[in-house]
């Protein structure tokens, strides 16, 4: 039998993609999605869900995935053929859109650090919804880039603990996507 | 009007909802968690219930009796055990796309999360090897879930739904109008493809000097009329036709356009007619790896037409010129109607045809004369001549011998050939043909079958006598895994690591324990006359076909090579792979 040896081919870029799923709110759903991801291989960046209507019928899950156009396409449509799936839209593509995610960022310390980190909050429009002598919880929203900076700069003024939500994010303009 | 609105129980409901579905047969095994709905079952005659052996078996028949007949398959098994030995036969009609509805039972919803006796989370172990699953709480939702599960089980491309009833909720009353609410889903796949495409895709084919079309499982699923209008596009184009494994018999294989399969063991005129063309146009099929080869060197030149009801199968493995999305009868229909209305005609394809003769003259399928020993594909063809004039129903294991029948058995028409491609489920073909045989009671049905892949269902042969169901299983024994131990010979120095079919039963005994007819065939000399006494014996009827033990399945696409790289009977083929063409399957 001839051996055979196969070229690499060119690897596609890397894209970053946001994508929001409406899906019917049924036991079973996030577990069916995330599954998926996992099961091909896709990549999962963060992930939120909630429902967002009065009877509790529909949810909504925004993924932020990355990975080559041609499974940023796949993802989309394997995910588009899942029964409970509403609808998928890929922010990234049709965009312009905003994307916004939640910290809550506690810090310990006294003296300068502390009014240096209190400062520092301030500048990122964080607010202040706990605090001791010598800690506060910040909560902030923003970017993720955002967050990651705030999270660095805290790093050196006595960071304990970072929760963060996960992006969600929606289309600019007057209509839904 | 009379208002026949009831209190009935969940049980019950179920029943009626199947019978409202036309449902004939349910292919199945009680346990306590469904001792409610046998109840419900029993004596009623609008619903045969099949009561296999094992509930592998009940899937498998279910699936079998889908593909033979067009109409979805259903299965009734209990909780834990009952549905986890389901599950290979779910995830074989995943990925075949065969409709199924699979009932399971469940412990009572109280119990469910405790770890109860039988209990299995068989939604979460079949979410994703299902289109769709439920796990029903209430009985009132019961009926408009069973009308949702054979609508999504059906429509678009087709697949197994898992509908999960604990026990209490079986027993359970609630209101029976005979009237299914309101359909909660929206699940409605596109069918019709935009006008546009189809003109384009017609021009393309018009304008093609090399065209050929690649057609798969969806022309079947599809049903007969995509098959007839398949032959129709044909006829107005003089395009060649190949096909998967799946879509056999779409086509018919005695048309001169006919190519044979093609893939991993299709023919060598199948498989450079792909590599060599200018357009290909995929009807139905998804560009498996069987069937790409190595995907670098796959049909390089060629534009694609893609034709798929499911969007995911377009652009996953081979990038596409153009999608279309739609039903192939649909899609075949709007072609027809584009091509006539354009004013089209065929192409000259004369260039072409004469390079198809050329690659034909190669005659990947010959293989040798062993004398007075069968050679596997030798009997094949005796089967195939001994039983055209019945238009039999095939079903098959997985391994050599299906191969062979897929090469050397010949389909000319849809739903007569029932074999596991994507999953690849050795012990699939007994239940299988069991399931056909009971759809379609008249018809010779024969189970081609492999001495080690007939043991992983053989159980079912009991299920054959109870209901009289006069299937034909023919063996061709080799005493070998005949796959395995050829890859072995081919890629691992002919080490036969665990491949050897020790200690096989005397399958004829066997065959008589089970009061079904056993022929054992040795030689040459006995084949027609063995295979003649299966065909003229009413009654179910085991054939253990001795052949020639180390014959391999050519022509054959190694693993990761390209179309033009075939093996063909004769060549020098033995060796090592290095361990990155080891690491392909």
């Amino acid at each position: 039998m001839n051996t055979q040896t196969i070229e690499p081919q060119a690897p596609e870029t890397q894209e970053r993609h946001v994508l929001t799923i409406t899906v019917d709110n049924e036991a079973g759903i996030l577990a069916k999605i995330a599954g998926l991801f996992t099961a091909r291989g896709y990549n999962i960046d963060s992930l939120t869900v909630a429902d967002i209507t009065d009877n509790h019928e529909v949810s909504r899950i925004t993924i932020v995935t990355h990975g080559p156009p041609s499974i940023i396409d796949q993802i989309r449509a394997q995910l588009e053929r899942l029964v409970p799936v509403h609808k998928v839209v890929d922010l990234t593509e049709i965009g312009p859109y905003v994307e916004r995610e939640l910290a809550l960022v506690k810090v310990a310390g006294t003296g300068n650090t502390r009014v240096e980190a209190l400062r520092m909050a301030d500048i990122f429009r964080a607010k202040v919804v706990d605090t001791t002598t010598s800690s506060f919880v910040f909560e902030l929203t923003g970017s993720p880039d955002k967050i990651d900076s705030f999270v660095a700069l805290m790093k050196e003024l006595g960071l304990v603990e970072v929760g963060r939500t996960g992006v969600v994010g929606m289309v600019r303009g007057e209509t839904a996507a | 009007m009379i208002d026949v609105s009831t209190q009935r129980s969940g049980a019950e409901i179920l029943v009626e909802s199947l019978v409202a579905k036309g449902v004939e047969f349910v292919f199945g095994y009680p346990g306590g968690a469904v001792l409610p709905i046998y109840d419900a079952l029993f004596g009623d005659e609008r619903i045969r219930h099949i009561l296999v052996r094992h509930e592998a078996g009940a899937a498998h028949a279910a699936e079998g009796y889908a593909r033979a007949t067009g109409k979805p398959g259903v299965v009734l098994v209990t909780s834990g055990p009952g549905a986890t030995n389901a599950v290979t036969g779910i995830a074989d009609a995943f990925m075949d796309s065969i409709p199924m509805v699979v009932i399971t039972g469940q412990v009572p919803t109280g119990l469910i999360g405790t770890d109860a006796f039988q209990e299995a989370d068989t939604v979460g172990i079949t979410r994703h090897c299902t289109k769709h699953n439920y796990l029903v709480k209430d009985a009132n939702e019961l009926a408009t879930i069973v009308d949702e599960a054979f609508h999504i089980a059906t429509a678009g491309r087709p697949g197994p739904v898992v509908i999960d009833i604990p026990k209490d909720v079986q027993i359970a009353t609630a209101r029976w109008t005979g009237q299914v609410n309101q359909r909660r889903t929206r699940y409605a796949p596109q069918t019709v493809a935009p006008a546009d495409d189809i003109a384009r895709a017609v021009a393309l084919i018009a304008a093609a000097e090399a065209p050929i079309f690649y057609t798969g499982g969806g022309i079947i699923n599809a049903g007969p009329e995509a098959s007839r209008r398949l032959r129709d596009l044909q006829r107005l184009t003089g395009a060649p036709v190949t096909s998967t494994l799946m879509g056999l018999g779409a086509f018919p294989a005695g048309d001169p356009a006919w190519l044979g399969m093609l893939g991993m063991h299709g023919t060598y005129e199948a498989n450079m007619a792909m590599n060599k063309a200018d357009l290909i146009i995929a009807l139905g099929a998804r560009f498996d790896d069987r069937v790409t080869g190595r995907l670098d060197a796959f049909s390089p030149n060629s534009l694609k037409i893609h034709v798929d009801i499911d969007r995911a199968s377009i652009n996953k493995t081979v990038r596409v010129d153009l999608p279309i999305v739609g039903d192939c009868a649909v899609v075949l229909d709007q072609m027809i109607e584009a091509w006539l209305a354009a004013g089209h005609s065929a192409a000259d394809l004369t260039d072409w045809n004469a390079r198809i003769d050329g690659w034909r003259a190669r005659k990947s399928l010959a293989y040798p004369d062993r004398g007075n020993e069968i050679m596997p594909q030798k009997a094949i063809e005796r089967l195939y001549d001994l039983t055209r004039a019945h238009d039999p129903v095939i079903s098959t294991e997985v391994g050599q011998h299906q191969m062979w029948a897929a090469q050397y058995f010949h389909f000319h028409s849809p739903n007569k050939w029932l074999t596991s491609g994507g999953l690849g489920t050795m012990g699939y073909g007994l239940p299988a043909a069991i399931g056909a045989q009971a759809g379609l009671p008249d018809r010779l049905v024969i189970d081609i079958a492999g001495d080690a892949s007939i043991q992983m269902n053989i159980q079912e042969l009991g299920t054959a006598t109870q209901y009289r169901l006069p299937v034909k299983v023919f063996v061709l024994n080799n005493e070998w895994m005949g796959m395995v131990r050829q890859w072995q010979e081919l890629t691992y120095e002919s080490r036969y690591s665990n491949s050897y079919s020790d200690s096989l039963p005397d399958f004829v005994k066997l065959a008589e324990a089970y009061g079904w007819k056993g022929i054992r065939i040795t030689t040459m000399d006995e084949l027609d006359a063995g295979i003649q006494a299966m065909i003229d014996h009413p009654g179910p009827v085991f054939v253990d076909c001795l052949v020639v033990k180390e014959a391999n399945c050519y022509p054959m696409i190694p693993s990761g090579a390209a179309h033009t790289d075939m093996i063909l009977y004769g060549d020098d083929v033995a060796g090592t792979m290095d361990d990155a063409a080891k690491a392909l399957v």
